[in-house]
């Protein structure tokens, strides 16, 4: 079985930086982690490895750094890793993201599975897989909590969370998965495979070596386009109250009373008529 | 789905494109326009022949596209036991404030079985055209068969908006919309106004955890494509009487096989859980110090008729399930009242509830970040204030239930 898992690298901190010229987020000098919902789909990769045999490969798309995290997904049981790095890679929005990361895969020959996290902790968008799908032509299913079995003739059947239950599906491989942390407990680097990661090579591929049409990719192939960049307001000043149990309680029940909330029951909103 | 089609019904016969066709490739079968794929390079030249708009071409290149001749506001009706989602009436209250600024009409797109009730509604609250396909063949779940259909419909009729729900199906249907018909998507939406001096939509949303938000514009492809994140927008209220609406049927659209076969849907009986849409939710952090002090937080939840949220150090601890998690990792949520008990309000958690109306924390660490963004702030021991709380507010509801 052939597996292809998408990385994305992110910055762990919360502060942001961003370049006020272009109004995109300025990457160099944070350090940097691989998104912590990529390590579910790499773990998951590396498992059905295991199990069904064949080859694991992470492909990432960005600035050459991200070989640091290709690295770290060898060192969690990747066999190969490509990293898609350019200057006119820089500045995709998802469309042309996932246009590139297609062409990347196809360049790969393609793949049985290929698996992403269900979303990047900086972009949360989650539109990166659904579009590396339409670009391949092959099916996709978000938010996959298990993958059940995968049988001899490629069938396939996996478990998808939606907001108020899970659906059973069956398709036909290659498909592309994007996965939830309930699939599964990633495994941690040791030292050995850390070692051994380090000896591996990590493919390079600019825009030359991948089949693109260049108005596709990077911040000209990308549609949408960040106008602004605001910091929300951050605190409020809230009422506090403390000392007594008992007032503070009732103090605070008035105050919210008064401020228009009832708390009473859905019911009696619908007897009231209300709604 | 074909790189270029004829739309049969709007084909008059008159052979125009036929004869400009500089490779041969369209014939004329029953009086209709036929194009055949293999010869067909996509040049377009039938297109700006034909008087009809009867020819789309599906692959458009990507860097020249005309906007100007788009125009409306479109909306995909997630829909499911017959009944909206209820992200849908939010999404038409959005619409319906873009319509005052851009003055076009607010269109959805329907697809499903037995579909008449729901296009009756749409109009209800104020959608101008139903866009419909009505067929067995279509299952509710068959995610890449509604996708090949809104993509056909979105080319046909040539929306200058489109808006689907930041919902798990809305979430995987529009990306593979917009990668098909080569436009920009913008996820998660929280604002959406129009630009005065372009008319652009002005696609304002979270990101970094809700550290920042970012405007975007989508200037040069159309539609201009957006999800909208639940239970930011508000719910359309049905229009007076007087409002017309009209149901398009689009029977010309070949429904395709889907890939993907349902083998069973799997409700979570859990009612608890429901977090994402309850008006009340109480949550617990690590404050309760133990998993059986959840009670606490469910009887207080049980008291105000509110779901129970939990914050990741509680899931991690094993205290509660996954599905109760509120948060980055976990679920948005909005209620009208977000009592937090015992957490500190890391910033992962807080992306998951800070747009909820009024957010009260009950924590007896007076420096503790959730009290940045809470309106009201208890301090004190939980174990004490929440039985205090429940207690006081039995006695209001009861009072009220007289």
């Amino acid at each position: 079985m052939k597996i292809i898992v998408c990385i994305k690298q992110v910055p762990d901190t919360t502060s942001v930086k961003m370049n006020p010229e272009t109004n995109t987020l300025i990457r160099d000098g944070v350090v940097s982690i691989i998104n912590p919902f990529d390590t579910y789909a790499i773990e998951e990769g590396v498992r059905l490895k295991e199990k069904y045999g064949g080859e694991i490969i992470a492909i990432s798309m960005g600035p050459p750094q991200v070989e640091e995290s290709l690295r770290d997904a060898l060192s969690l049981g990747v066999d190969n890793a490509y990293l898609l790095t350019d200057r006119a890679f820089a500045g995709a929005d998802t469309l042309a993201t996932g246009y590139t990361l297609a062409a990347g895969i196809k360049k790969l020959g393609g793949a049985d599975i290929i698996i992403l996290g269900r979303q990047a902790m900086d972009g949360d968008t989650g539109q990166v897989g659904p579009s590396i799908g339409e670009n391949l032509g092959i099916p996709h299913i978000t938010n996959v909590r298990k993958i059940e079995q995968i049988d001899e003739d490629g069938i396939i059947i996996i478990e998808r969370l939606l907001e108020d239950g899970y659906l059973r599906l069956k398709t036909k491989l290659p498909v592309l998965l994007t996965v939830v942390k309930e699939i599964n407990e990633p495994r941690l680097s040791t030292i050995r495979t850390k070692m051994l990661a380090r000896k591996k090579e990590i493919i390079l591929w600019d825009s030359n070596n991948i089949d693109i049409e260049t108005d596709r990719i990077g911040l000209a192939g990308s549609p949408t386009q960040v106008i602004k960049i605001f910091i929300p307001s951050k605190t409020i000043k809230g009422k506090i109250y403390q000392g007594n149990v008992k007032t503070s309680v009732t103090s605070f029940l008035k105050d919210i009373q008064s401020a228009g909330i009832q708390f009473i029951k859905k019911e009696d909103k619908m007897k009231n008529g209300t709604n | 789905m074909e790189p270029i089609k004829v739309i049969i019904d709007k084909c008059v016969g008159c052979e125009l494109c036929v004869k400009v066709c500089p490779y041969d490739a369209i014939q004329m079968i029953n009086k209709k326009a036929v194009i055949d794929i293999e010869k067909c390079t996509l040049c377009g030249a039938c297109i700006e022949a034909c008087k009809f708009d009867a020819i789309v071409i599906y692959k458009r290149s990507f860097k020249e596209q005309e906007v100007t001749s788009y125009s409306g506001i479109c909306l995909y009706a997630e829909h499911r036991n017959g009944k909206l989602a209820s992200v849908i009436l939010e999404i038409i209250g959005a619409a319906r404030k873009l319509k005052e600024d851009l003055n076009e009409k607010i269109s959805a797109i329907l697809l499903g079985n037995g579909m008449n009730s729901l296009a009756e509604e749409l109009v209800l609250y104020g959608v101008d055209e139903v866009w419909m396909i009505d067929s067995p063949e279509i299952g509710e779940f068959a995610e890449d068969v509604h996708t090949e259909l809104v993509a056909e419909i979105l080319i046909e009729k040539k929306p200058e908006i489109f808006l689907g729900g930041g919902t798990i199906i809305g979430r995987s249907i529009l990306p593979r919309v917009a990668a098909k018909i080569l436009t920009g998507l913008t996820a998660d939406c929280t604002e959406l106004t129009i630009d005065s001096e372009n008319k652009l939509l002005r696609q304002t949303r979270p990101a970094f955890g809700g550290n920042i938000m970012a405007t975007i514009l989508c200037k040069n492809h159309r539609p201009q494509m957006a999800t909208v994140r639940h239970k930011v927008m508000c719910e359309a209220k049905k229009v007076k009487s007087g409002h017309e609406g009209k149901i398009v049927k689009f029977n010309h659209i070949k429904i395709p096989k889907t890939k993907i076969e349902v083998l069973e849907f799997v409700k979570e009986e859990d009612i608890t859980v429901n977090l994402v849409d309850a008006d009340f939710i109480v949550s617990g952090g690590r404050g309760l110090q133990d998993p059986k002090n959840f009670v606490l937080v469910e009887e207080l939840a049980r008291t105000i008729d509110g779901a129970v949220g939990a914050s990741r150090a509680a899931v991690d601890a094993g205290w509660i399930p996954y599905s109760h998690q509120v948060g980055l990792t976990g679920k948005t949520v909005k209620p009208i009242v977000y009592i937090a008990c015992g957490i500190s309000g890391a910033i992962q958690h807080l992306a998951g509830m800070k747009s909820s109306d009024i957010i009260i924390a009950i924590n007896n660490d007076l420096n503790a970040p959730i009290l940045d963004f809470s309106q009201y702030g208890i301090i004190g021991d939980l174990f004490e204030v929440v039985p205090e709380l429940i207690k006081q507010l039995k006695g209001l509801t009861g009072s009220k239930n007289k």
